[in-house]
């Protein structure tokens, strides 16, 4: 094992830290916000996958069609909060897993009816193929650098958002007193629409931008989500600081158990054991890692300080 | 006490029986098949019915529960019929008594551990962390090579249920019906005892249930390993029907499909899973036969009723649930 290898690999965990940063994010301010488990966040963020490369394989602008993937799922998330979501707000969990469920299957199917069964592709753009150079003689592409640095913009721009804005005001006063606040006249309702297409948003640019590395295809959401749910259960419901650190977390841990762990069992067993064991243990890795965490705080790391 | 309820619970339980005889009798087999697949899905919701009507315990993993009964059926046959002992030199068995014992223990064990962490927490944290745990055993399965990996594992001659044929669709579907109303009665059981009324209570007050000196944990903790234990029986009987156990059993897929028979039928109530059973694969099959596309449909259905008709079949036929 080189420090090279271990660099690239220590990379590409944050690369899938900061796409689950992006899933977990919109996740976690919809519950924080709305009070709502929304299991459809894995569909918005294969409608930003399918816009872009739909758009990107029209106009031939990968770019082009990473402004699509933002804006179709911003109105797909907009949409389906007006029609079923803002019913469900007063719902118990029960009902907003299995309204949201029925939301996969349709947005599932959807796809399908509209794009077949066969996955589309799309190409990195000119400007960020190609790879650079790390210390120690490795090479890293370009593109997943882009990726990192995308995913750091949008933490420091939620950041300033809820932070520093008035609607990020809002957006915090939503998650201590939700009667609250509509007492003082904030239209609450166009609050919680935009709060969930600001969300979807951000899951159709994870999966915009993670389309280029692989197929865009119909179901490439949920193992996403799934991650993105055990990110924001070690991160805390609600906190999108938890969400950040959860999400790095979870992509390191997984990223590097896959690699380190089948190389450190070799030490004890035969290799083809070791690589089999190893896979095995690391795939389970993760969900060891938030079991442990759980067992010591049940919230979270950051659990809010409300609800 | 012929109520209205149960008058409605009875006709279901002697439709799912005759139909099956009926359509055996003018030779359709097919149509036995489609009973049985009621049933064994019928008897999965039916588990997870205890954690999730009784208890108030939206587990979203009960497929690990259910893919472990179609594992157990898998793995013991396929040694069986290999001749191959297991670990620690245990033979294989194609008896079905015997992997129904094994299954409903593996589960069990595999409950307490998944519960006793989830349990720690509640409402979102518990769903969450029940489907993850789920995904885990998913991802065990998929990456562990040994029985089929991703391919799954196919169980080549049916087992056996002594003093039955269950090769025949009929023979095989009656042993599944019996073990559906064995499971019916034993949650009626369970519901009617001073465990089952902690249960409930546990999920109606849990404060109020710990001031009168009863451990809200270890009664939900209980509730959820008898749950999995029924829906890994289920899984046992759904590996034997379809010959074929693969880690789509323990997709997330899968317990969502269990909680939406439960809501489809009408939750917490005894006959429930059963007429949402029977609704599902009713959808599926008229559905299925009209179009490819029966999933965008079965969604648009099933929003429906999460919007608008939340008491399920039962409501609809039986009245409101008389204990909220």
């Amino acid at each position: 094992m080189t420090l090279a290898l271990a660099l690239e690999q220590l990379l590409n965990g944050i690369q899938l830290g900061v796409m689950l940063f992006l899933m977990a994010a919109g996740l976690t301010l919809i519950f924080g916000v709305m009070g709502l488990i929304n299991l459809a966040h894995g569909s918005l963020y294969m409608v930003g996958a399918f816009a872009c490369a739909a758009v990107a394989a029209w106009t031939g602008s990968f770019w082009l069609g990473l402004i699509a993937s933002l804006a179709c799922a911003a109105a797909a998330g907009a949409i389906v909060e007006l029609a079923v979501i803002r019913r469900l707000y007063d719902r118990d969990h029960l009902d907003q897993v299995l309204a949201t469920f029925a939301l996969i299957l349709i947005f599932s199917e959807g796809t399908r009816w509209l794009f077949g069964d066969f996955p589309l592709y799309l190409d990195i753009p000119a400007l960020l193929q190609g790879v650079v150079t790390l210390p120690g003689d490795a090479s890293y592409p370009v593109y997943r650098l882009a990726i990192i640095a995308v995913g750091a913009l949008i933490a420091l721009g939620l950041y300033l958002l809820i932070g520093k804005t008035r609607l990020g005001m809002r957006i915090r006063a939503g998650e201590s007193d939700r009667e609250m606040i509509g007492a003082l006249g904030v239209d609450i309702r166009t609050l919680y629409t935009l709060v969930f297409a600001l969300g979807s948003a951000l899951a159709g640019l994870a999966g915009a931008l993670v389309g280029a590395l692989q197929s865009v295809q119909v179901g490439m959401g949920e193992p996403v989500l799934i991650l993105a749910f055990v990110v924001i259960v070690i991160g805390g419901i609600g906190s999108i600081k938890g969400a950040l650190y959860g999400a790095l977390l979870v992509g390191v841990t997984d990223t590097l158990g896959r690699f380190l762990l089948p190389q450190l069992l070799a030490l004890f067993v035969d290799p083809s054991q070791a690589g089999m064991i190893g896979g095995a243990m690391a795939s389970m890795l993760i969900y060891v890692v938030m079991a442990v965490i759980l067992a010591v705080k049940p919230r979270g790391l950051f659990p809010p300080a409300h609800a | 006490m012929l109520t209205r309820e149960n008058t409605v619970n009875l006709v279901l339980a002697l439709l799912l029986l005759v139909a099956p005889l009926a359509a055996n009798a003018f030779g359709q087999p097919f149509y036995v098949t489609l009973a049985t697949r009621i049933a064994i899905l019928a008897l999965a919701a039916l588990g997870l019915n205890l954690a999730l009507g009784l208890g108030g315990l939206v587990s979203f993993g009960h497929a690990a529960f259910f893919g472990i009964g179609g594992y157990a059926a898998g793995i013991l046959s396929s040694h069986a019929l290999s001749y191959e002992p297991m670990m620690f030199g245990l033979p294989g068995t194609v008896q079905m008594p015997v992997i129904w014992i094994v299954a409903v223990i593996a589960a069990g064990l595999v409950a307490l551990a998944i519960g006793a962490i989830s349990l720690r927490t509640s409402g979102v944290y518990f769903i969450m962390i029940t489907l993850a745990f789920a995904q885990m055993v998913y991802y065990f399965a998929i990456s562990w090579p040994a029985y089929g990996g991703e391919d799954g594992l196919s169980i080549l001659v049916r087992n056996q249920f002594p003093g039955t044929n269950t090769m025949k669709p009929l023979s095989f579907f009656l042993v599944c019906y019996g073990v559906l109303l064995a499971g019916i009665a034993l949650f009626a059981l369970i519901r009617a005892s001073r465990f089952g009324a902690a249960l409930q209570a546990a999920r109606q007050n849990e404060t109020r249930v710990a001031t009168v000196g009863i451990h809200p944990y270890r009664i939900r903790l209980t509730g959820f390993v008898i749950s999995a234990m029924i829906t890994s029986l289920a899984g046992a009987l759904y590996a034997d029907l379809n010959r074929f156990v693969s880690p789509s059993m323990l997709s997330w897929h899968m317990s969502g499909e269990l909680i939406v028979l439960i809501i489809l039928g009408g939750t917490g109530r005894l006959f429930g899973p059963l007429a949402g059973a029977a609704l599902y694969v009713a959808f599926e099959f008229a559905l299925g036969g009209l179009t490819e596309r029966w999933q965008f449909f079965l969604g648009l259905i099933l929003l429906g009723v999460v919007l608008f008709a939340r008491g399920g079949l039962l409501g609809l036929l039986a009245g409101k649930a008389k204990h909220g």
